[in-house]
């Protein structure tokens, strides 16, 4: 597994795997993809650099532990359901948002919301389990 | 076709159900997986199968076409799945943390909360 | 753009979506959900703060007891109440319903939940802090709150899940090796069941066309008998399996004396009533015909389950273990008012859940100071704790009463409601097995007693030679375990002095699960007749 090949391309792989991650992310608000599948891209992206560079490599790079970004997932997620509070309308209700910058329309909704939580609850969740069989530390 | 997919799905639960009886924590973990794939063609079975026309609005219309696939099993299949993939991955983390920290992969070694030797209760009262 | 909304019009369509506003008011169903999801999401991002940890669990705890309290005052006054998410009109969309079952089942969830937080101060370490203890229990409170409070049956199996995996972390937090033992066997064993839901669910689906449980109980009378009993009779087995009723009881002892003991504690109040509960809302509620062609299997399960458990313990010299069984005894006394399955039967089970929730709670919280003092988990060497601790003696013969449903204590009434109920219904076995269970649970019960309270030493050791090896509890364990133990047992006295109120809720609950007309009609109070 540690070929120079695989150390020298992993980086490279893993931040293209990020980013496809998010375009994923943001792709499936209207088109195949979502929080789901973008989040599990994103936690392979990890696992892949954590096997070439090391696990403590992927951990520093990290900045945070990825359970924290699960955390962050769920309370981002929570957080979309009660924006519907002042809109006097149930739990989860989808609420949109639209702009115009420059003559392109940008939408943002609670449903996106949502998915980025549970792009980071996946993320989270994944990275954790993956860096945990990898470097077999206790967790 | 229902047919058919009724013979895979009694496949892969005789397969999972043969594979969890195991003793041995990987084979039982195989058995996990194949016991959720499983249910989730159960669940897409018993959902009706019908035509094949992808339950999506098109653009110019404001209903669905007749006679389009169910949608819902769809989403309940997803659901299962996700959890299904968070359940198998722990189980296949704790699986690695038995047999580090055990040393054991068969079940019957495992015994150490119910120790085989265990003392019999007091007489006293 | 004009042509196109015409022709929407024209199709016709029924409505989707509710019109009007929602009142703030009419929230109450899913804050503590809610409450708990979004604290649990907080308080792992603050996994590095310790001391603010606990803090905010405790508050968040709080209110989601304070909204519990406000919800049943509110199904009390008013019956049932729903909320449909997302704006959808029902049977589409997830529906969160409380009536009287779910509102009680939560509130005392929720009350047990807010004394282990304060009991965990004393038991856990800076490991088990680390892995994040305070996360996962409320994680598991939103699961468990959850699972009262949906009314949508898939969604119930979404909570099951998330109950699950919180439960899974709880159980291996701080990782010592009979721990990882425990959980093997927890892990599958309850996965297998929650796969068994699934597949109950996936045959109602098939039979009904619907998941709403509303829906499902107007629509179960039509559906054909066989496929009914199929569903209904897995549905038994896979919460027969998460109960840890007999002959799927082996897990619950095999795991639920390794974790720390306020994980212990958690899991024997918690998570065996919401297979119970389970088990109350789909037979009672949903699928009647599947309950009164079951009755003869159930009525098995009960009298075995009621039997085995507190032999089980009677057979046992491991503190936990023992209370484990009588755990499952309990289980047994709840699946006889399911068996009974009349206003009696249902109602004393509700109520059962109730005092089993908090006692059960209470015992293992009074064991593991029993298990801090003589630091051992064998009652072979603990003679002698009621000369070190007499009020800790007291707490737990009051347990021991209340367990096996002596007066005056809160065990007592539901007894009473569901022996009458058997007389009434003529049903003797499970009269006679009810008041056999309570007599056995007060032998085993009472014996773990003698044998940690009354003797004077070690066994075999000669009765005026003391125990030399107890210790006594420090400041900090007076403060935060035992206080916390005096004031839950406390309310199982004061709610055993005054039941009245429970009685009266436990009859409306049962008469909201055996007549669904209250709660369907909260469910599709906003759709419009067509």
């Amino acid at each position: 597994m540690n070929t120079v090949i695989f150390r020298t391309a992993a980086p490279i792989l893993a931040a293209l795997m990020i980013m496809f991650s998010i375009f994923v992310l943001l792709r499936g608000h209207n088109e195949p993809g979502g929080g789901f599948i973008g989040g599990l891209i994103g936690a392979s992206g990890i696992a892949i650099y954590g096997i070439a560079c090391g696990v403590d490599a992927a951990r520093r790079a990290l900045k945070v532990h990825p359970i924290s970004l699960a955390g962050l997932g769920v309370f981002l997620a929570a957080l979309s359901g009660f924006l519907s509070l002042p809109a006097a309308v149930p739990f989860l209700t989808g609420l949109w948002a639209t702009f115009y910058v420059e003559g392109a329309e940008i939408s943002l909704s609670t449903p996106m919301m949502f998915d980025i939580g549970v792009y980071f609850v996946v993320v989270g969740a994944v990275g954790t389990i993956a860096l945990t069989l990898e470097g077999g530390e206790d967790d | 076709m229902e047919t058919a997919l009724v013979g895979l799905i009694a496949l892969f639960f005789a397969v999972s159900l043969y594979l969890l009886l195991s003793k041995s924590i990987i084979r039982m973990l195989l058995g996990v997986a194949i016991l959720g794939n499983a249910v989730n063609l159960l669940i897409f079975t018993t959902g009706r199968l019908t035509a094949e026309i992808p339950p999506i609005v098109p653009e110019d219309a404001y209903a669905p076409i007749q006679g389009s696939a169910n949608p819902l099993p769809q989403a309940l299949i997803l659901t299962a799945i996700v959890i299904g993939f968070a359940m198998f991955a722990f189980l296949l983390v704790l699986g690695y943390r038995a047999y580090q920290a055990l040393d054991a992969d068969n079940t019957d070694n495992m015994r150490l909360a119910e120790p085989e030797d265990a003392p019999r209760p007091p007489l006293s009262y | 753009m004009a042509t196109a909304a015409t022709s929407y019009d024209a199709l016709n369509l029924p409505p989707a979506m509710i019109e009007g506003a929602t009142a703030p008011a009419d929230w109450i169903v899913v804050w503590p959900v809610a409450l708990a999801l979004f604290g649990a999401g907080l308080l792992v991002m603050l996994r590095n703060q310790r001391p603010l940890q606990s803090v905010f669990a405790g508050l968040i705890v709080l209110a989601i007891i304070v909204s519990n309290v406000y919800l049943l005052l509110r199904v009390f006054e008013a019956g049932p109440l729903a909320m449909t998410m997302g704006k959808w009109l029902p049977p589409f969309g997830i529906t969160f319903v409380a009536d009287m079952t779910g509102a009680l089942f939560a509130l005392s969830a929720s009350v047990a939940a807010f004394i282990v937080v304060i009991f965990a101060k004393v038991e856990l370490d800076g490991r088990e802090y680390r892995f994040g203890f305070y996360p996962l229990l409320l994680l598991l409170l939103c699961g468990v709150s959850g699972s009262f409070l949906t009314g949508d049956i898939f969604n119930l199996y979404v909570w099951f899940e998330v109950m699950l995996i919180a439960s899974f972390g709880l159980l291996i937090l701080g990782g010592r090796r009979i721990q990882i033992d425990g959980a093997v066997k927890y892990g599958f064993l309850n996965f297998l069941a929650t796969a068994l839901f699934l597949i109950a669910i996936a045959y109602l689906y098939g039979i009904t066309g619907t998941l709403n449980m509303a829906d499902i109980a107007r629509k179960s009378a039509e559906a054909p008998v066989g496929p009914l009993l199929t569903a209904s009779g897995l549905f038994l087995f896979a919460f027969g399996v998460k109960a840890a009723a007999f002959p799927a009881n082996a897990w619950l002892p095999a795991a639920y004396h390794t974790p720390a003991v306020a994980v212990s504690a958690l899991f024997g109040g918690l998570l065996t009533k919401v297979g119970a509960y389970a088990a109350y809302r789909v037979l009672v509620l949903m699928l009647p015909a599947g309950r009164d062609m079951l009755e003869p299997v159930i009525l098995a399960v009960a009298v075995a389950t009621m039997i085995l458990g507190p032999l089980g313990a009677l057979a046992q010299t491991n503190l936990r273990r023992a209370i484990g069984f009588l755990v499952i005894g309990g289980i047994g006394v709840l699946f006889a008012g399911l068996t009974l399955g009349t206003q009696h039967g249902i109602g004393g089970g509700v109520i059962y859940a109730v005092h089993s929730i908090l006692t059960l709670t209470a015992f293992y919280l009074v064991g593991g100071l029993v298990e801090r003092m003589s630091g051992t988990q064998d009652i072979r060497y603990m003679g002698g704790i009621y000369t070190v601790n007499a009020p800790l003696s007291i707490l737990f013969i009051i347990l021991v009463f209340a367990m096996a449903g002596l007066p005056p204590f809160l065990g007592l009434w539901p007894k009473i409601l569901l022996v009458e109920g058997g007389v009434r219904a003529g049903d003797w076995v499970i009269v006679t097995t009810l008041l056999l269970n309570s007599l056995l649970t007060l032998i085993a019960a009472s014996r773990l007693w003698a044998h940690i309270f009354w003797r004077n030493g070690h066994e075999g050791a000669r009765s005026e030679q003391p125990n030399d090896t107890l210790r006594r509890l420090t400041s900090d364990e007076v403060g935060l375990g035992l206080a916390p133990t005096i004031a839950l047992v406390a309310l199982i006295v004061v709610l055993g002095f005054f039941p009245n109120w429970l009685i009266e809720a436990g009859g409306v609950a049962a008469i909201d699960l055996l007549e669904p007309e209250r709660y369907i009609s909260a469910v599709f109070a906003g759709v419009p007749q067509s």
